[in-house]
């Protein structure tokens, strides 16, 4: 379960995010939805504590992310916008360094790591050195590491970018999987078809705020709009026009 | 202490997979100063040494003035060699090292008994120059000498008359000593090691990281960055530490291969000068460790932390370049000035001084203060929010 509450986060002058707050429920799946520059990444840094808010309450399973960071850590399985492999070390040994580091034991980070490598059906790559992988081998090492731990809720930034058609759905997948574990899944996007067939719940972000959150069916009743996209374009749009 | 050791153990070994760190760290930067350093003191001592066994050859003008003492240079091992045109073209541009010219009327004012001139033509900018500028003009003097006593004694007088003051010299340097004066850059070669033995490492595991974009998903981990820092630090310290030790050794083994001896030298640079070295030297591993991951945290890319730690390379320069062109005396509050400090000593112990106890305590103990100083405040840098994130 994540609770988002007023968060605030700004750089220099620019308001990257402006007053945020949602929710994402366990066993659901809930999408970020917004423009690129929108403040999604913001948000999530502000999730997983790499970034402070300059105002407003996070709670993960309702722990305040401010009182105790490394508890929130530890509940969280994280797929940052940066994917970041390590590469002289072999997809095993880069599951294995962050295992460790959420501090499993040996036996538990060995199966934890093989259920992982089948689930996402990376045998193949896992004794390779992660130099020269492809963008979805690249993806589906990130994973693996981000949820080595077995995190209640899971944070996935863009996860689909730069995947092609194959990838992609293997990902949709996995990600209906970790839903039917009851897992909380919050994942973010600009990519409206991907929003649409995964999400019980849409969190449309726009200029750092919040400007619609609702089930993809009330947001297309909401809209009078039959067609998600053009939804989302009304929604954004008309919030520019009230903006400007 | 689990998570800094886990982060410790994966440094090292991703590290030993890169080719060009164990280059830098483990052979040219330890082995390239004593290779440099030996190369150079052979050819520099072996050509000194030749100059002063072999007989030099001397363009003389007008030789045929002054037979009689060409013939007494020639018994002191001067070649006279046939005059030359310009001569002061020739010395400027390197033809001869040194020219004598007798003029036509060296015979005359000679049976006059007066004063009779000759002339050393020579350029003492010419680095190659001053030993054989030396040996003659040692050569002359020596003739000279002879002859004005001969003429005192042919007028009856004692040639005592004109050595009212003899003067005796008592050099009290040692033969450890004058190499100690030698080797006055040894110190910053083990510096340097240590720095280059560390810096890709501190490079790549802060600036490299982040710009790889792998730092953001480390700190998602639930650990302190405190630790996560710490076990970096021991791998950069792991290798530069490793750095020194071969450095160290091979110093000890080209030591050998100097040929210091036959200039009256001593140089040790045995096991005991390589114990005290490593021991006042471990400081400045931990001291530079922090500062490199330091300046590699600011730096927005791999290679502006290349540039940055380049500058910060000269840093250990100053105290040896400072220390040669004015000599200072050694005082005790100097050990307790890192680098200043392992400068200091390591000049002492080269010289063939002895370090008492506490003069390594010192030594030891500001350093260790200095290097946690310096690791808290990059403990600092690496708790801020924008270390971690690359765009």
């Amino acid at each position: 379960m994540i609770e988002v509450k007023d968060l605030h986060k700004h750089f220099g002058t620019v308001k990257a995010v402006d007053g945020v707050s949602f929710q994402a429920r366990d066993g659901e799946i809930t999408g970020l939805l917004g423009p690129n520059g929108a403040g999604k990444t913001t948000t999530l840094r502000m999730l997983y504590t790499l970034m402070n808010p300059d105002r407003g309450q996070v709670l993960i399973d309702g722990i305040d992310a401010k009182q105790d960071a490394l508890a929130v850590r530890r509940r969280l399985g994280v797929l940052p916008d940066a994917r970041g492999l390590y590469k002289r070390l072999t997809a095993r040994e880069n599951i294995d360094y962050f295992a460790r580091l959420q501090g499993l034991d040996d036996t538990l980070a060995r199966t934890r790591r093989e259920q992982l490598i089948k689930a996402l059906d990376m045998a193949d790559i896992a004794d390779r050195r992660t130099e020269g992988f492809s963008q979805g081998q690249r993806v589906k090492t990130a994973i693996a590491r981000a949820l080595v731990h077995d995190p209640k809720n899971v944070i996935l930034d863009e996860p689909t970018n730069g995947l092609d058609v194959m990838a992609t759905r293997g990902l949709r997948q996995f990600m209906q999987h970790l839903k039917q574990e009851g897992r909380c899944v919050l994942f973010s996007s600009h990519i409206m078809q991907e929003v649409a067939a995964l999400c019980d719940r849409i969190v449309v972000i726009a200029h750092g705020r919040v400007v619609a959150d609702e089930t993809p069916d009330a947001l297309r009743a909401q809209t009078g709009e039959a067609n998600l996209e053009d939804a989302f374009v009304k929604i954004i749009g008309s919030e520019e026009g009230l903006a400007a | 202490m689990k998570t800094t050791l886990t982060v410790f153990l994966k440094e090292v070994k991703e590290n030993l997979r890169d080719r060009r760190t164990i280059t830098s760290a483990l052979l040219y930067g330890p082995l390239i100063g004593p290779v440099i350093f030996v190369l150079i003191m052979n050819t520099v001592l072996t050509r000194e040494l030749n100059k002063a066994d072999q007989p030099i050859k001397v363009p003389v003008i007008g030789a045929e003035y002054a037979p009689n003492m060409i013939a007494a240079l020639k018994q002191q091992g001067l070649l006279p060699q046939p005059a030359i045109a310009d001569p002061e073209e020739a010395v400027r541009n390197q033809g001869a090292e040194v020219v004598l010219r007798i003029p036509a009327d060296f015979g005359t004012s000679w049976r006059k008994g007066e004063a009779s001139q000759v002339e050393l033509i020579y350029d003492s900018s010419q680095r190659d120059a001053g030993s054989s500028v030396e040996r003659v003009r040692h050569m002359l003097d020596a003739y000279i000498r002879r002859q004005g006593a001969m003429r005192l004694v042919a007028r009856g007088l004692a040639p005592t008359l004109m050595a009212p003051v003899t003067l005796d010299e008592r050099d009290q340097s040692t033969p450890q000593s004058r190499a100690g004066q030698m080797f006055a850059i040894l110190p910053y070669f083990f510096v340097l090691t240590v720095f280059m033995g560390g810096m890709y490492l501190a490079i790549d595991l802060t600036a490299g990281e982040r710009e790889r974009q792998s730092l953001e998903p480390l700190f998602a981990n639930p650990v302190p960055r405190w630790k996560v820092l710490l076990g970096k630090l021991a791998a950069i310290c792991a290798f530069s530490l490793t750095s020194l030790l071969i450095g160290v050794t091979g110093f000890g083994i080209c030591g050998r291969l100097i040929p210091a001896e036959k200039l009256g030298m001593v140089i040790n640079l045995g096991p005991s000068f390589a114990g005290q070295v490593l021991l006042i030297m471990l400081p400045l591993v931990i001291l530079l460790a922090s500062l490199q991951t330091l300046v590699a945290a600011f730096a927005k890319s791999y290679r502006e932390a290349q540039t940055y730690l380049s500058m910060l390379m000269l840093v250990p320069a100053l105290p040896s370049i400072l220390l040669s062109v004015m000599p200072v005396k050694v005082a005790e509050w100097m050990y307790a000035v890192p680098l200043l400090g392992q400068q200091v000593g390591i000049t002492q112990l080269l010289r063939g001084g002895q370090l008492s106890a506490q003069e390594i305590a010192t030594c030891v103990i500001s350093g260790l203060i200095v290097a946690l100083l310096a690791t808290l405040l990059t403990a600092r840098v690496y708790s801020t929010e924008r270390l971690a994130i690359s765009a």
